[in-house]
């Protein structure tokens, strides 16, 4: 790999970035809505009933954080990938010397950069407006952040695998992936109040661990090595069987010839 | 027939043949593009020009047959061979959204071109755009934006090049400021240019030898003129026409 190349490739994202100020609004606009309307359920809740919530709104708005972490990742890679199929600048790219492990690689740091946009505005809006420091999870949160992030960017890739065999017609899946697994990855309910089918499925993701794992540690201040330690191996496995997804469905649409007909659509 | 090239080879499709669904869009083709020598690939629409230029950048896999440049496999070599490479076309345009400036310092870094600001100020000046440079891609007339992707190809002074209609579309003024451009760099760095298009007096300008396909097939081959003489036309868009109409073929001597 050649860092070089990834680092031109990465310069030209933040260019377009910094010549489109609405995909900088896009990038927070979202995630900023989202936390305040749960922000303000949670809160609204906590005082209108006579239950004891505990620490509902930490779990709402830390899950609310940790999960646009996934999602900010997987649409780095996605969306990356679009905005090449969207400028026709797909062909150019391709007929360059570039490695498609540095096409990705450049997807996964636009993805970091997101995340960190993201992570930076959210944290600051929970700490004054709902009082919630992000960094009650210490130093959980710097596994939290690379499991999540991790497995974002192979949500990332299957979605771009998707999009590339199936032409623009599916490009709401660079939206949607991420939203087929939200029910089961225990992101803001436990894994143990979910229906007992979906518990199993639950568990085969990485992101689950890591939901279960932020509501340990903000309980009780730590959390079980094996819960991370599965987190990572499912990561492992999820990486590279959506590199391995990618990979295949690019060859693909060079043995079917459809990668120029879809770069120039 | 003409005397037997000895210059390198720089490119080489040996038996190229690729399918669509039991339809051959290219079948057995089969040429050798030398260094400093500009190859046109000729044919009506459908005859296999694009799937031939999409094979030899490998966006397209061939169904059979291989494909060499430098020596080397496409297949086996490929990051090493697009090194050397680069491909200008009229139907792709560098992202609109980027400045001029910023879509070709991108794909500097990305061919490792060691001084890009400088580079990219001759090339803009070369090709006469350099008023350009802080204008938006997306901004350019047709004229404009063909100029500055031939800067993008002339980035990393390629070894060889393809050229997919690089007039089309073009006033006679600009299209005639683009062949010579072309032409003079070609001379000067000894490039190796695939160079298609419809426009036949393009052809009989910069190319020094042409290729006419027809369904897949090579029908024609030589330099303009021998095609002209042989095939007892008046001009080689009379040929273009009877080839591309009857599929006639025009023997080599």
């Amino acid at each position: 790999m050649n860092l070089r190349t990834i680092s031109a490739l990465v310069l030209r994202y933040l260019f377009l970035y910094t010549r489109s100020p609405m995909r900088l609004v896009e990038l927070v606009f979202w995630p900023v809505v989202d936390l305040v309307v749960w922000g303000n359920v949670t809160v609204f809740i906590q005082r209108n009933s006579s239950a004891d919530f505990g620490g509902f709104i930490t779990f709402i708005l830390g899950a609310m954080i940790l999960w646009d972490i996934m999602f900010r990742a997987q649409q780095g890679v996605a969306i990356s990938f679009l905005e090449d199929v969207w400028t026709r600048n797909l062909l150019n790219v391709f007929v360059a010397p570039v490695r498609t492990s540095e096409y990705l690689c450049a997807t996964f740091f636009v993805g970091f950069l997101r995340i960190l946009v993201t992570v930076v505005v959210l944290g600051s809006i929970s700490w004054f407006g709902y009082s919630f420091n992000v960094f009650i999870l210490e130093w959980w949160l710097v596994p939290f952040f690379a499991c999540l992030m991790v497995f974002g960017w192979s949500l990332g890739m299957i979605s771009t695998a998707l999009i590339l065999r199936w032409g623009q017609a599916a490009e709401s899946l660079a939206w949607a992936v991420p939203f087929f697994l939200q029910p089961v990855v225990a992101a803001f309910y436990p894994v143990q109040d979910m229906p007992a089918w979906s518990q199993p499925i639950a568990w085969c993701l990485p992101a689950t661990h890591i939901f279960e794992g932020m509501r340990e540690v903000m309980k009780t201040g730590t959390m079980s090595w094996s819960a991370l330690g599965w987190a990572a191996a499912l990561n492992v496995v999820y990486l590279a069987l959506a590199g391995w997804l990618f990979v295949w469905v690019l060859d693909l649409t060079r043995k079917r010839g459809l990668l120029t007909k879809f770069a120039t659509q | 027939m003409s005397e037997p090239d000895q210059r390198e080879v720089i490119l080489e499709a040996r038996e190229l043949t690729r399918e669509f669904d039991g339809v051959k869009a290219l079948d057995k083709f089969s040429f050798k593009l030398h260094r400093g020598e500009i190859l046109g690939l000729l044919g009506a629409n459908g005859a296999g020009k694009t799937t031939a230029m999409n094979c030899l950048l490998g966006l397209t896999l061939p169904t059979g047959g291989e494909l060499f440049a430098f020596g080397k496999s496409l297949e086996k070599h490929k990051i090493e061979i697009l090194q050397k490479a680069n491909f200008s076309s009229a139907y792709v345009s560098l992202p609109g959204n980027l400045k001029v400036w910023q879509n070709l310092l991108v794909f500097a870094h990305i061919y490792g071109v060691a001084n890009p600001k400088k580079k990219i100020a001759e090339l803009l000046e070369l090709l006469e755009v350099t008023e350009l440079r802080d204008r938006v891609t997306g901004q350019l007339s047709a004229g404009e934006s063909t100029r500055v992707n031939l800067c993008k190809a002339f980035l990393n002074d390629p070894e060889l090049l393809m050229l997919d209609e690089p007039t089309a579309s073009l006033d006679p003024d600009i299209a005639d400021k683009v062949r010579k451009v072309v032409r003079r760099v070609q001379a000067e760095r000894q490039i190796g240019i695939l160079y298609t298009s419809h426009n036949m007096k393009d052809i009989e300008e910069v190319c020094d030898r042409v290729i006419f396909l027809h369904k897949g097939k090579i029908v024609a081959e030589g330099t303009p003129a021998e095609i002209v003489e042989r095939s007892s036309g008046s001009s080689l868009e009379e040929v273009f026409i009877k080839i591309a109409r009857d599929g006639e073929v025009v023997e080599s001597k």
